[in-house]
């Protein structure tokens, strides 16, 4: 990380209600965060846990019953969260901000071709000629790593497989440059092999095109390869915030710990795997406390009375738990996740790895 | 792992095809595999790779072009079977399916969807009876009695999906077809089914075929694992041995996109793209070969010399370690 970060996005306390029949519903709870230039930052949390709503006021697009309640969100010096109609957002939402949505077969019109989609973009953002349009589309498809994108720039949807749709959906969003790029749950419904492609496709973009990213997920596994800074949330707020190092070897939330906990991954084959217990809490309610206090095993009397503040514990690495502070008794962290590091190394002690000259042989592309 | 070894099912070039003349295509061919009883068999595929298709022919939805499915001994995919053959073996294979959100009645209770299968095969002496045997089963996936009077809208995707376990289990079947259980769920959630699952594979002596296309998962649940591609099984070994010694390049391509839960190894990773056009299989064809006991691998004579060096050295390399 260089010395001097600087913050393309600034949330402050943010926090965004639902009125659901009558009822309130505290989707985020007094939320901050930064997003520093170009970096990657990870949104991690359970469905329900408001990472998707989060982000959603970056773009002003909050479902109609939804709304701001109380806090800023700050981008290059405009307030964002004082934005009320469709109108303020032109030439933020898409140009500067734009988001790419898990599902990639309902992301895209099935009824139009491929090209057009882009080409679309970029002649109304971009204010460009349709033949200009089509040439950047055409571009766009091959640095997303269509084959012979020229030819494909007529076809429609579904001659398209989900990773490739995938693929359009990423040139679809670059086509504006934008400087922040929110990708929500971009790999959820892809199989794994084409997961780990797009995912090198995310990180080789933001190289080349020098945007920031927010990358929102439920598996922590798949963000240790891409992500420079992790936030972990669970029930509307943010529990835990670090590089992705620190998170990894270092986690201070006993909410992390179990996310950790529960990876496949770390699980011995004929045991049991790690799962958490209970459920989340009510939204609806008012949350006294750490929100996680019900299902956490090393809970503390204060837990259930007093909400906990956000401890530091280094310049880049915060956590919102009793357990950091001096008064409370040292607890470390579960077995399962120490030493994670030899653990894998371990683990990666096969040949899968090796090189082979022979035919049918991978290709290595990094 | 079952000791006695007992077979359960099995597949004998078994192909599934759609359509006919020019139209014709073939989604599945030439597989082969046991399932012993007792144990958890996995079929990882990507998506489009036929492994769906397996799992549906065995259950008897999808009708097969050629090949057996035998099951506890006796044919099952031909139209020769009486009817209470069929209900007996639509009885004893129960299946599990993907999507918790569209595969429950969203308009029957859920004391109806779990008792349907007694209903309708007359498991039950009077309505007491089907009463207790479906209050034990919500009960045993975790589920509370008064859930019985609910609708399916009312539960999260894990409920649903405990829901979905509870109708298959109610059954008292020998084996059962998983296919992507977990898939649709968020992590803590997926850790909860997959415990349930093995629970019950504990106690009933239950046999899986589970199919999935996350390696990761599949090493913590099962006992033998089946790689498919393009409707073709490129690799069959014991989970341990797979992951030690994958040998066919798909598999080492699945293997290598497997998310690694570590930032420092993830960093260094290579991803491995498989290349299919890079076999020479025109005048060499290729067969399903046992390599080692166990452990077997779509290859020509070409490559199988070349695997059976590749095991050679890494038996070498292990021998000199110890």
């Amino acid at each position: 990380m260089t010395e001097t970060v600087k913050n393309v996005l600034d949330v402050k306390d943010l926090s965004v209600g639902f009125s659901v029949r009558g009822r309130e519903l505290k989707a985020i709870r007094n939320v901050s965060l930064q997003l520093h230039d170009q970096e990657i930052l990870a949104i991690v949390g359970e469905s329900g846990s408001g990472k998707s709503v989060l982000t959603k006021t970056f773009t002003g697009m909050l479902e109609s019953n939804g709304s701001i309640t109380h806090g800023t969100i700050d981008y290059e010096g405009k307030r964002l969260s004082d934005l009320k109609k469709d109108k303020e957002w032109i030439g933020i939402r898409g140009n500067e901000i734009a988001t790419i949505f898990q599902d990639p077969m309902t992301s895209l019109d099935p009824i139009k071709t491929i090209g057009s989609q882009i080409a679309e973009v970029v002649v109304k953002h971009q204010k460009k000629s349709k033949s200009e349009a089509k040439k950047i589309a055409i571009d766009l498809m091959d640095r997303t790593g269509i084959p012979n994108a020229a030819a494909r720039y007529n076809e429609y949807p579904f001659e398209y497989s989900g990773g490739m749709r995938q693929r359009i959906v990423i040139a679809i969003a670059l086509a504006c440059h934008p400087k922040v790029l929110i990708c929500d749950e971009p790999t959820t419904a892809l199989d794994v092999t084409i997961q780990a492609q797009i995912l090198e496709l995310i990180k080789e973009l933001q190289k080349e095109y020098k945007f920031t990213t927010i990358f929102i997920t439920h598996d922590l596994g798949v963000v240790a390869s891409i992500a420079d800074r992790i936030a972990v949330m669970y029930s509307g707020e943010i529990v835990e915030v670090g590089t992705c190092d620190e998170i990894f070897y270092n986690p201070r939330h006993p909410y992390t710990w179990s996310l950790l906990s529960s990876l496949p991954q770390l699980a011995a084959r004929g045991g049991e795997l790690y799962s958490i217990p209970g459920t989340p809490p009510s939204l609806y309610k008012d949350i006294k406390g750490d929100a996680f206090a019900p299902r956490n095993p090393y809970a503390m009397k204060i837990d259930f009375e007093e909400e906990p503040p956000m401890f530091k514990v280094s310049d880049t690495h915060y956590a919102k738990t009793w357990l950091l502070d001096p008064r409370a008794p040292k607890v470390e962290k579960p077995s399962l996740i120490q030493d994670l590091h030899k653990r894998f190394l371990a683990m990666q002690d096969n040949p899968s790895t090796l090189d082979f000259e022979m035919g049918g042989d991978a290709v290595v592309l990094k | 792992m079952s000791s006695n070894k007992d077979v359960l099912l099995s597949l004998k070039d078994l192909e599934i095809s759609f359509g006919e003349g020019k139209d014709k295509f073939v989604a599945v061919k030439d597989v082969n595999f046991d399932i012993y009883r007792g144990e958890t068999f996995a079929l990882v595929g990507e998506s489009g790779s036929g492994k769906t298709t397996i799992g549906r022919s065995i259950l008897g939805i999808t009708p097969t072009s050629k090949g057996d499915i035998i099951f506890n001994g006796h044919k099952i995919n031909s139209n020769k079977l009486n009817s209470e053959e069929k209900r007996d073996v639509s009885r004893k294979i129960q299946m599990i399916f993907q999507d918790p959100q569209a595969s429950l009645n969203e308009r029957a209770t859920v004391d109806y969807i779990i008792s349907e299968g007694l209903i309708n095969f007359h498991l039950f002496k009077n309505e007491k009876d089907r009463l207790d045997k479906v209050t034990n089963m919500i009960e045993s996936v975790g589920l509370l009695p008064e859930h019985l009077y609910r609708y399916p809208h009312e539960f999260s995707g894990g409920q649903r999906q405990r829901i979905g376990i509870a109708r298959a289990l109610i059954m008292e079947p020998e084996l059962i077809v998983a296919d992507e259980p977990i898939s649709a769920l968020d992590v803590s959630i997926r850790a909860q089914v997959l415990n349930l699952l093995k629970k019950f594979q504990r106690d009933d002596n239950l046999t899986y075929l589970f199919i999935a296309h996350d390696l990761s998962v599949v090493r913590f649940i099962s006992d033998r694992i089946a790689v498919i591609h393009n409707g073709q099984i490129l690799e069959l070994a014991e989970t341990e041995e797979l992951f030690t010694n994958p040998l066919h390049p798909y598999t080492k391509a699945l293997l290598s996109a497997v998310p690694i839960p570590d930032p420092e190894l993830a960093r260094q990773k290579k991803l491995l793209v498989y290349d299919m056009s890079a076999h020479h299989y025109e005048t060499d064809k290729p067969k399903f070969v046992e390599i080692k006991p166990g452990h077997f691998v779509w290859a020509n004579g070409e490559e199988e010399a070349y695997y059976h060096d590749i095991l050679q050295e890494m038996h070498k390399k292990e021998t000199e370690q110890k």
